[in-house]
């Protein structure tokens, strides 16, 4: 029996009567963690990890149901074994382990498998049917580690910073930030931030989380240093009045999109720095490769070339349609996970 | 090659031009002169003959990546840029060349031309091995020939004056044709484009060499505008816009070189104005465009076509499709630099110079004239059934400048309004370079029948990419990612959903496309989101604007524009 099912309203585990990442209000949504494509309004109840919650609470409502349960930490709903596991995405995400009959199927959400210092590592968890996303599915797409590219962006602002120019670098503000600022090297120089930004750093600190002293621009009374400073804003901010305080700034973006160049282009800064919170070709094929599953369904992302991959290497491999992904736009005000849109919908094939 | 490798990657990771600048500057001090003579050329925009067939790149990149031919399509896709992709898809290198770029492209790149294919391939892979990443990457994009990296000519002329200390007029003059095709930089030639002094051997170097030409801003205010910002028409030169080819015709020392305005040297595709060089005195410069002449009256760019683009030309080609010079300025005279002259008095000598010829492939580009400039835009309407693409405004005053300068005087160019049409989108391939992995290259079409007909169906006539705006891109890439209906290869075939209007400058039957017209250069114009699809054009609008061009030689009885 298929423990996940595609409905309308989202993702749906019949045995259960609940949904995963729903994109329409239902009574009972588990939710894998909390940017807005994977976390949505109305529904009647959530569940989520704990480290999720002040999350959900700030992007939802304080008045929301929420439940939460610790990683590993397992409960039993209509026969149902669900446990949420660290996908090493952002602070609170989590892969949803459902167990049911002897079955067990992995929702992954979205994951990486680099421990990148600011929420639990990736786990791999064996199961029989594994559901992966595959927003960068293609052999192009291969990191370089975390520490190179926090290094190439610490040289950026130092170089900026003897010419007396502002650093500007737009990254979403939900977790690419927090992961930046986690490895900025303060004695450079003041370390500013978007009030979007500044509001997740408040909840990843109280979350234990080691961030570098950060001040809202808004707040900014001494503009002497600003040449020194580097300012975290989200891709919204890019284009807008707001930077123009900033005089004649650099400017640079954080995603894993900022591979291609005609993407970088596209954006028109400066610098783009590939720095990704989804996992690379190569992290997607040992994810799937550590879960041991016989069938994997694949959603947002590179669709269709994974699921042909998959097939060429003798696994059972499907599409499985979803909403999720659909505000990754580059205009994206406040959304935008990645930032960017490549994303290639199933589509026919 | 690290230090060009380094050069490319600054020059990629800044949108500023000051900051291009310097880069070029920092790299050209330190460079060797051999290794900054192909420097130049490449960022100049040269590039030699094919070096490796793209069949074998490809092959090369499925060999190294172990990926199946399918994935590495879609890898390509999704890159838009066969070098990027490959050097995307080649393992990581943990070596450095510090060979230079001269002794890379000579010793290493250029002998791989013509090489046995298996040969050729080993040969590729050892030499990428001992690359690093970003050396790897600009290696390929020396070998596909691809070489944009958003610094424009001006800018690698005004680094170079700067290196030389001279005037950068001086540089631009002394870069012309220096990334033709057939050219081979060496340091020798690098150390001709920077000499310094006054009147060097370096510009006596190449007797045949032309100036850079002198560009034409577009115009595009309202008629009632042109009084108060242009004055009185009695200050202007006003010509026809000729649609042909720019030209220089370059006379010297007994010699005659015709270039054309991409610094090509076509002086053996023009024998009938290469004849010229009898009748026209050593030390002349003419600008002009060359157009289909025939019997003393313009034939349509169709004509000329059939002579671009052939190598050996036969004696039924040159009868069937003669070319002229329509002459409109005067560069040198008596070896002297006429450039800083004013456009009248050039134009005085260059009327005289044309009559003492008397040459019938050469003519003066006749001079129109006007009461008022609403009496001239009744001209101009005239344009498209005299074959012509509007006017030319040059300033009585104006000194030739060179390239898109304002500061010694201004071309305008007042172009006719191009022919529109609301047509449907209906295929769609993802684009290149900044487009890359968006859907932006489309095919449009129109209604073979009026609304009221039942079953009536799209019909192609046109291709186009530009016109859009980043944020129109984007939306409609989502579109047609969700309206899909069929994919065939990289093209997606579309529900009927987009409207744009186009615009295009000529039209003319053609077999290419399903509605039998082609029109030229076509681009989006407006998106029509107010207007649903059924209410876009039909062939009958198309056809309509076909009638209305007519050649220009059946309306010449009509509206001559020879000047003999």
């Amino acid at each position: 029996m298929d423990l996940v099912v595609p409905r309308p309203e989202g993702l749906y585990c019949p045995p259960g009567g609940f949904y995963i990442d729903p994109w329409r209000a239902v009574e009972r949504a588990v939710i894998t963690h909390g940017h807005s494509d994977h976390a949505r309004n109305g529904c009647g109840h959530y569940l989520a990890a704990a480290p999720s919650a002040p999350i959900l609470s700030q992007r939802l409502g304080t008045d929301i149901s929420l439940g939460t349960l610790k990683y590993g930490e397992v409960v039993s709903h209509h026969g149902v074994t669900l446990s949420l596991h660290p996908a090493g995405h952002v602070l609170g995400s989590a892969q949803v382990r459902l167990e049911y009959r002897g079955e067990v199927w992995v929702v992954s959400g979205d994951y990486k498998l680099e421990h990148d210092g600011t929420c639990a590592p990736f786990e791999p968890i064996p199961c029989h049917v594994f559901i992966t996303e595959s927003t960068f599915g293609l052999p192009i797409y291969r990191w370089s580690p975390q520490a190179e590219l926090l290094a190439d962006i610490n040289a950026w602002w130092l170089k900026n910073a003897g010419e007396g120019r502002t650093s500007v670098l737009f990254c979403y503000a939900f977790g690419k930030a927090q992961r930046i600022l986690h490895g900025l090297e303060p004695a450079i120089g003041p370390i500013l931030t978007h009030g979007a930004v500044e509001s997740l750093n408040q909840i990843y600190r109280n979350a234990g989380v080691l961030l570098p002293s950060t001040q809202h621009v808004r707040h900014l009374t001494d503009t002497s240093q600003l040449g020194r400073s580097i300012v975290i804003a989200p891709p919204s901010a890019q284009g807008t009045p707001w930077l123009k305080r900033f005089g004649n700034y650099a400017d640079g973006f954080a995603s894993g999109w900022m591979l291609v160049r005609g993407a970088r282009r596209r954006r028109g800064v400066d610098r783009g720095f590939v720095l990704s919170d989804h996992a690379d070709w190569p992290g997607l094929q040992n994810a799937i490769a550590g879960t041991g599953a016989a069938r994997v369904l694949v959603t947002h992302g590179q669709v269709h070339v994974m699921v042909r991959w998959l097939r060429e290497r003798g696994l059972d491999a499907d599409a499985l349609a979803t909403e999720y992904g659909e505000e990754e736009s580059e205009s994206g005000a406040g959304a935008a996970d990645d930032g960017l849109p490549p994303v290639d919908s199933a589509g026919p094939k | 090659m690290k230090a060009f490798a380094d050069l490319y990657h600054r020059l990629d990771s800044s949108t500023s031009n000051n900051a291009k600048l310097t880069a070029l500057v920092d790299y050209f001090r330190l460079a060797g002169d051999a290794d900054a003579a192909w420097a130049v050329y490449f960022l100049g925009g040269g590039r030699p003959r094919q070096l490796v067939p793209t069949k074998l790149l490809r092959e090369l990149a499925i060999q190294t990546s172990q990926l199946p031919p399918w994935l590495f399509e879609e890898c390509y896709q999704a890159v838009g840029d066969l070098a990027e992709t490959l050097s995307l898809l080649l393992p990581e290198s943990e070596y450095e060349s510090a060979a230079g770029l001269a002794s890379w492209v000579e010793d290493n790149l250029l002998p791989l031309r013509g090489a046995p294919p298996g040969d050729m391939l080993a040969r590729l892979l050892l030499l990428l091995q001992q690359l690093d990443r970003r050396s790897q990457l600009v290696c390929i994009k020396l070998i596909t020939g691809s070489f944009r990296v958003g610094v424009s000519k001006l800018l690698v002329t005004r680094a170079l004056a700067e290196i030389a200390d001279i005037d950068p007029k001086r540089v631009a003059q002394r870069l012309v044709g220096y990334t033709d095709i057939a050219a081979r930089p060496t340091a020798a030639s690098f150390q001709r484009l920077i000499a310094g002094g006054s009147n060097t051997e370096a510009d006596e170097g190449d007797i045949g060499q032309p100036y850079p030409f002198f560009l034409a801003h577009p115009l595009q205010i309202p008629v009632e505008e042109f009084a108060p910002r242009l004055g009185s028409p009695r200050d202007w030169q006003i010509e026809w816009k000729w649609d042909g080819i720019r030209a220089q015709l370059v006379k010297r020392k007994g010699q005659l070189w015709i270039w054309s305005r991409g610094e090509e040297l076509v002086t053996d595709r023009f024998p009938e104005l290469a004849a010229l060089a009898s009748h026209i005195p050593d030390g002349t410069v003419i600008d002009g465009e060359i157009v289909g002449w025939k019997a003393g009256a313009l034939q349509s760019f169709a004509t000329l076509q059939q002579r671009i683009g052939r190598k050996t030309l036969n004696a039924r080609l040159l009868e069937q499709a003669p070319v002229a010079l329509l002459a409109y300025d005067l560069l040198e005279w008596q070896g002297e630099d006429w450039r800083p002259r004013p456009q009248y008095l050039r134009r005085v000598q260059l009327e005289q110079l044309v009559l003492q010829c008397a040459q019938p492939q050469m003519q003066v580009s006749a001079l129109l004239e006007g009461e008022d400039w609403q009496h001239l835009e009744r001209q101009r309407s005239l344009s498209r059934s005299l074959g012509v693409e509007g006017m030319m405004l040059k300033g009585q005053q104006a000194q030739y400048g060179v390239g898109r300068t304002k500061d010694v005087g201004v071309w305008w160019k007042w172009k006719v309004d191009p022919y529109t049409v609301d047509a449907v989108l209906v295929y769609a391939q993802r684009g290149h370079g900044r487009r890359a992995s968006l859907y932006t290259d489309f095919t449009f079409a129109v209604w073979d029948a009026p609304i009221d007909v039942a079953g009536r169906k799209l019909v192609t006539f046109a291709k186009a990419y530009s016109g859009l705006t980043d944020e129109e891109m984007r939306k409609v890439d989502a579109i047609v990612r969700r309206t899909t209906v069929e994919t065939f290869g990289p093209v997606r075939t579309v529900a009927p959903t987009m409207v744009f209007e186009l615009g295009f400058e000529g039209i003319a039957l053609s077999a290419r496309h399903k509605s039998g017209i082609a029109v030229r250069f076509p681009r989006m114009l407006r998106w029509r989101q107010d207007k649903p699809p059924a209410e876009a054009d039909t062939l009958e609008t198309l056809r309509a604007l076909l009638s209305q061009a007519k050649t220009p030689s059946t309306t010449e009885s009509n509206h001559s524009v020879s000047t003999s």
